[in-house]
């Protein structure tokens, strides 16, 4: 069976001069991620800001030039194809909806560019998806003729949604698809983003920094850090059992509504990740809690056991384990 | 004891039109930590800046009380309030790039604080940041003072941020959305900060913040904001345990929690979006999305009392929920 | 107050463009027919004036208002098609750069720094010396060379709008790059185009009455405003109207476009979502 996505040791550097005399400074925003995710799975991916998460969504929908590596989109390679063909197969829903809609447009133009772009349906038929996919993510016929000023955040991701959907991809990459909105809208959407999905028989990319909103939609997980795949497993089993101390200490800093709980001690210290300045070794290990002296100088496997990745020399089946 | 802070019946209008805050009332004692949550619009910062006095031109602010110990808030001139800003009361903001000035070095702009409000020299006002930077947990505050706003990541410019407001030794800090602009690790970082400082100096902390868990996790007490109005106010204990107005409840809901998700299940959701509410707006706000409204909530609202210190504002009974659950 | 500003500019613009369009019809003489009988005859509310010419009449006895209201048409045309041509210029140019950044964008850039170190004024004086004037080689001249603050703000605007999510969302929807420039992009970088469009009318109007004057701008016996300013130039110790109309009349229209110009960028803000 073919994988919906397949991404194969995918590398991204982007070379930045802050001025003539300066230095080149060089960041790795991804820095080596594999996967394969078979049609009608979501894959949460989860990380902080700078991790590189949005980078590998942008390579992914062919947005964003891959500088190493390979993409396969059901089963054929992403390089190779043409806009048209991509546009059908993997779309995209993104995490600002006051950004993500042409604020000239209407909302019946927006949802129909994948279709007009495809060259070769008809005004009518244009019309006519337009106005089912609008029903489907909850939109009224009145508003189709609205410009996206005139919606409120929970209605303008609804029609980014629906503008997504409408050419039927296999695919879609969701890049921090609730982040911008308020909870109670947030809820709306993710169940959306669930009935869709099962409905239409949608594979998933969904990235989000919010470890809840992946657990609810997600079936599996990889924690993402410095522009790798630190740890990656099905949902119930990352969230049961974490075994890289980077997923441990992102679980323990959701702060869930239990009052008196107090704040966790998170235990990271100070330094902060920078991809420009990958440290060597594990590059987990000058935030790391229970780093040993070998993880600043030995970069972790890619172990993976039974479905589940860990790249961390102190998880169960690495070299010399305890 | 007398209270920090006390608001009663604080109102802001913008224009004829809108109407941000109204009608909020709140208390607040010494080394309390009291959030106030709600979602977006809801008028939550506009009452900091309310208070704060740091509305803009277009806002009309009118109180029956505005209280900070003995200072009457409502009658006190903008030079009087400037003094206050600052020492005795201090604030910050979600995203502290823009609210610390990029042209000045970390160093100046704490030590500008500091001197200008107490009578020190500035290698006095110095020694004095670089205390409270190794205080809110920077390794090497020497290097820091020295550096740009810019230089920082957002982490460590919070952490800059709240120590700029510690300078004077503040009894009063409204932080509004602190940590929202940050990661969910540095996140907690930030808060456990804030809640041991808060302890250790005995400060009274207004928080707002639009994050459920935040409130569990931080607060005493607890008022939850919906279109400028407290629709209810307990201690956080209480208000988690049994939340009372529809529209907590609803909120509640719609915050899925790690390892309690059920994956088969849609989160619950509030339908519907917050309304514009103008000056003459009469009755419940929240009507058009509960579940619960019936024809009476368009006139006025009681606020009622489920115990001694837990309000809401609704017409239901305090045992509806009962009903509701089963 | 800023309404009533934009208003009146509308309407300064607007009447001009009207005199422009229906002076045949309305003048009361041919602007080009000398009458040496009738040389620098006073406009009718100055001693001497009469009701035959309104505005007097010019050394060579031409009827001032007609020739006036003919000079509408050589600015209006002046400023549309100037603009009309570094628009063109300027707004591929800046897009590209903008868009595509990398090369291209220094390309770009290089352009215009090039342009920037030319002496607009030397240059067009050059061009028209060699050429000779006529009304296209003034309109190319200065079309050619006014397009650098398109350029730069197209540029800049283009750069910002390329980076919003809209623009990622129509390349994902397999649109071409010929809808992205002109769908996408385009329509969301016009309102500061506007304002430029605007304020190159302008410039490119008080232009060509400053080649005029100095004899290099649209040939005689057309009458442009400028071209009528200097022929008075000899006589203005006693004949000042023969300067001061067609000096009021230039005033007026770059004040009502420059009044137009900043109502439109309020407007076109304002209606702008945020």
């Amino acid at each position: 069976m073919t994988c919906a996505v397949e991404v194969r040791d995918v590398r991204r550097v982007f070379r930045t001069h802050a001025g003539m005399l300066a230095p080149e400074r060089v960041v790795r925003a991804v820095d080596g991620v594999s996967f394969a995710l078979p049609a009608g799975h979501v894959l949460g991916i989860v990380g902080e800001s700078g991790c590189g998460k949005s980078t590998l969504a942008r390579m992914i929908l062919g947005l964003l030039p891959i500088s190493e590596g390979e993409i396969l989109v059901d089963g054929r390679s992403l390089a190779a194809m043409d806009r048209r063909e991509r546009a059908r197969l993997i779309q995209p829903v993104f995490q600002d909806p006051f950004s993500s809609l042409n604020p000239r447009q209407r909302v019946r133009d927006i949802v129909a560019l994948p279709l007009a772009a495809q060259g070769n349906i008809s005004g009518r038929q244009q019309r006519d998806q337009v106005m089912e996919m609008l029903a489907r993510v909850g939109i009224s016929a009145e508003i189709a003729d609205r410009l996206p000023a005139q919606l409120s955040g929970g209605q303008r991701q609804r029609v980014a949604i629906a503008r997504a959907l409408v050419l039927h991809p296999r695919i879609v990459v969701c890049d921090e698809p609730t982040s911008a909105l308020d909870v109670s809208v947030q809820a709306q959407i993710l169940n959306l983003l669930a009935e869709l999905r099962r409905d239409l028989r949608l594979t998933y990319l969904f990235i989000s920094h919010n470890l809840a909103v992946v657990e609810h939609i997600a079936t599996e997980v990889a924690v993402m850090y410095l522009g790798r795949f630190v740890e990656r497993a099905p949902v119930d089993e990352l969230f049961r059992d974490p075994r890289h101390p980077y997923t441990r200490a992102l679980l323990s800093s959701v702060l869930t509504p239990e009052p008196g709980n107090g704040i966790p001690d998170v235990g990271l210290g100070e330094t902060y990740p920078d991809p420009a300045n990958i440290p060597p070794g594990c590059r987990f290990h000058p935030r790391c809690p229970v780093a040993l002296n070998r993880c600043r100088t030995q970069a972790p496997d890619n172990i993976v056991t039974h479905g589940r990745l860990t790249e961390c020399l102190l998880a169960e089946g690495a070299q010399g384990t305890r | 004891m007398s209270p920090v802070l006390e608001a009663g019946n604080l109102r802001v209008t913008f224009g004829t039109s809108v109407a941000a805050v109204r009608g909020v009332s709140l208390t607040m004692n010494r080394g309390e930590t009291h959030c106030l949550v709600g979602e977006s619009g809801c008028g939550k910062s506009v009452t900091a800046l309310a208070i704060m006095g740091l509305l803009s031109r277009t806002a009309h602010r009118s109180a029956d009380i505005l209280r900070f110990h003995d200072y009457d808030l409502t009658r006190l001139s903008e030079r009087g309030m400037a003094r206050l800003r600052g020492d005795r009361i201090a604030m910050i903001f979600q995203e502290p790039m823009t609210s610390l000035n990029p042209a000045y070095t970390v160093g100046s702009q704490m030590a500008e604080v500091f001197q200008r409000h107490r009578r020190v020299s500035r290698a006095t006002a110095l020694d004095r940041a670089a205390e409270l930077l190794q205080r809110v947990g920077i390794t090497a505050p020497g290097l820091r003072l020295k550096q740009y706003p810019h230089q920082l990541s957002g982490g460590l410019r919070q952490r800059v941020m709240i120590s700029m407001a510690l300078m004077c030794e503040p009894e009063l800090l409204i932080a509004d959305e602190p940590t929202t602009a940050l990661d969910v690790t540095v996140q907690a970082q930030i808060l456990r900060l804030l809640q041991n400082l808060q302890r250790e100096l005995g400060l009274s902390l207004l928080l707002i913040t639009h994050d459920l868990g935040i409130v569990a996790r931080m607060a005493d007490r607890v008022s939850v904001m919906y279109a400028g109005e407290i629709v209810e106010s307990a201690p956080a204990g209480a208000l988690f345990a049994a939340p009372t107005h529809p529209y907590t409840r609803g909120l509640l809901r719609c915050i899925p929690v790690p390892r309690q998700v059920r994956r088969d299940e849609p989160l619950g959701s509030i339908p519907g979006v917050v309304p514009r509410i103008a000056p003459d707006f009469v009755g419940c706000s929240f009507r058009d999305r509960c579940a619960q409204a019936m024809p009476d909530c368009a006139r006025h609202v009681p606020r009622q009392r489920a115990t001694i210190d837990h309000d809401y504002l609704c017409r239901l009974p305090t045992d509806w929920t009962r009903a509701e659950a089963a | 107050m800023k309404h009533a500003a934009t208003s009146l500019g509308a309407l300064i613009v607007f009447a001009v463009l009207l005199a422009a369009v229906v002076a045949p019809l309305v003048a009361p003489h041919d602007p080009f027919v000398q009458d040496l009988n009738q040389r620098l005859v006073p406009p009718e509310w100055m001693d001497g004036g009469s009701a035959v010419h309104p505005f007097g009449t010019d050394q060579l006895g031409r009827d001032y208002l007609s020739r006036l209201l003919y000079g509408a048409r050589i600015s209006m045309m002046i400023g549309i098609f100037t603009v009309v041509t570094s628009g063109l210029i300027g707004i591929t140019l800046g897009v590209f750069g903008g868009y595509f950044g990398g090369k291209i964008d220094e390309v770009v850039m290089f352009i215009i720094t090039c342009r920037l170190s030319i002496p607009l004024i030397l240059v067009a004086l050059t061009v028209v010396a060699l050429i000779g004037s006529s009304l296209l080689v003034v309109i190319l001249t200065l079309g050619l060379l006014l397009w650098e603050r398109f350029a730069v703000v197209s540029r800049t605007t283009t750069m910002q709008v390329r980076n919003l999510d809209y623009i990622a969302a129509a390349q994902a929807a397999g649109a071409s790059r010929r809808h992205i420039l002109l769908r996408e992009v385009l329509p969301n970088i016009l309102t500061p185009l506007v304002v430029v469009a605007t304020l190159e009318m302008a410039l490119a109007i008080l232009l060509e009455a400053a080649l005029s004057f100095l004899g290099l701008g649209v040939p005689p016996p057309l009458p442009s405003w400028g071209l009528m300013i200097a022929e008075g130039k000899d006589y203005m110790f006693f004949s000042p109207w023969v300067i001061m109309i067609p000096g009021i009349a230039l005033f007026v229209l770059v004040l009502g476009i420059n009044l137009l110009g900043d109502g439109l960028r309020d407007l076109l803000g304002a209606a702008r979502p945020t």
